[in-house]
């Protein structure tokens, strides 16, 4: 089995036909895994640690109920599991459908779309800590109603000890997931259909 | 994990009237959090930029304060839509760009992949049906229709995508490496409009649309 976490995740070996497919997007294979192993394996832990990136990572693909959870999420339980208890406590509470949100006013704010404005429950703040809270709320906000970001969700990240840096990485981890598990998900489908 | 304390970092406010209509106007976009200055760059940072003009990019110069991922982004970005070996002409893999962005609400990713999808294709009234009524929008190429149904399914939280958009695309004539072009496609603009909406906001046309 490859070492390209995508096939891993997919289920592909060398000589299925998805893995030929791939082959022929070299530079965009070889920079997803590059992708991946710059946020999960980066020398550059100053900003954003590792028990952090684990903890939004497996928090965002979960939120978007994605396949790709189970590999997060053993990851984290590594890392720590206290967290990660704290996170699925925490999941039934924060999952919903998206994309929902507001426009700016004008023609387009007949397409707003109410739904969940979630907040971190007293609970797993006093798991996780106010900082990591922090991020996991953004990580809610930009997974379903990327729409209503703003520059007051940075203040907050800001206030709750993130800096630009830190936050850069945070927007790239949770950014890159939603990426990354809708490849699994489409070639997913597509390895079954071509069989 | 411990609590770390605030560092006093302010975000940066603007104070022009933002875009609030999906258009193929050139919009700009401006940063809430302070890019790399210039003269601060390295060679780590120039890799991370993969191509040098991008120093000029406050968007550009905002993400390179973590260069791995975004040079590696790049490359990813590049190799998706750009490669132009077989697989999905073009002028679709900016559409399936588009119908992601319009679908997240990306008015700056919108007007950029818009715009592109109408050079490309020569139909800039289809284009412009796509961002003035949706992406359920009437479209009579089948092609389209299917690329645009495609990635939306996968652009929903959860995905919606499933054997039956599959079909639609094979259906419309499309080989399986076009397919997955437009899993790809779709699938990198979830990255891409989560850091245009994040990090920034796109400001007003430099001159009227149309």
């Amino acid at each position: 089995m490859s070492t390209d976490v995508i096939d891993r995740l997919v289920g592909i070996d060398e000589g299925d036909p998805v893995f030929a497919l791939r082959v022929q997007r070299p530079d965009a294979k070889r920079n997803a895994q590059a992708s991946y192993d710059a946020l999960f394996a980066s020398d550059a832990l100053e900003h954003v640690g590792r028990p952090e990136r684990l903890a939004i990572a497996y928090w965002a693909v979960a939120l978007a109920q994605s396949v790709v959870a189970p590999h997060y999420r053993d990851l984290l339980a590594a890392e720590s599991p206290q967290t990660l208890a704290a996170l699925d406590a925490a999941l039934p509470g924060a999952v919903t459908t998206g994309p929902y949100g507001d426009y700016p006013d004008g023609p387009l704010s007949v397409e707003n779309q109410q739904g969940l404005h979630w907040q971190a429950p007293p609970e797993l703040v006093a798991a996780v800590g106010v900082r990591l809270a922090a991020a996991l709320e953004h990580t809610h906000l930009l997974t379903y109603r990327p729409r209503d970001a703003s520059a007051d969700a940075l203040q907050a990240l800001l206030d709750a000890g993130w800096d630009t840096t830190g936050i850069v990485t945070l927007s790239q981890l949770v950014s890159f997931l939603n990426f990354q598990l809708r490849v699994v998900a489409g070639l997913t489908v597509l390895k079954g259909e071509l069989r | 994990m411990s609590d770390s304390t605030a560092t006093g970092e302010q975000v940066v406010r603007h104070d022009f009237d933002v875009p609030n209509v999906f258009t193929q106007a050139q919009l700009g976009w401006e940063a809430w959090l302070e890019p790399l200055p210039i003269d601060e760059l390295t060679e780590r940072h120039y890799d991370g930029l993969v191509d040098k003009g991008r120093a000029n990019s406050p968007y550009f110069r905002l993400l390179v304060r973590d260069p791995d991922i975004l040079g590696a982004r790049t490359r990813t970005d590049n190799d998706i839509f750009y490669n132009e070996k077989g697989g999905l002409p073009r002028a679709q893999r900016e559409l399936s760009a588009a119908a992601a962005s319009r679908t997240n609400g990306c008015l700056f990713c919108a007007s950029v992949h818009s715009r592109f999808a109408s050079q490309k294709s020569k139909r800039p009234d289809d284009v412009q049906r796509l961002l003035d009524a949706g992406t359920s929008a009437p479209q009579s190429d089948p092609q389209w229709r299917a690329t645009i149904d495609a990635s939306v399914a996968l652009t929903k939280t959860p995905g919606e995508f499933g054997a039956e958009h599959v079909r639609q695309l094979r259906e419309a004539g499309l080989d399986d490496l076009a397919i997955a072009d437009v899993i790809h496609g779709a699938a990198f603009f979830n990255w891409a409009n989560r850091l245009m909406l994040s990090l920034g906001e796109p400001t007003p046309p430099a001159t009227p649309a149309g």
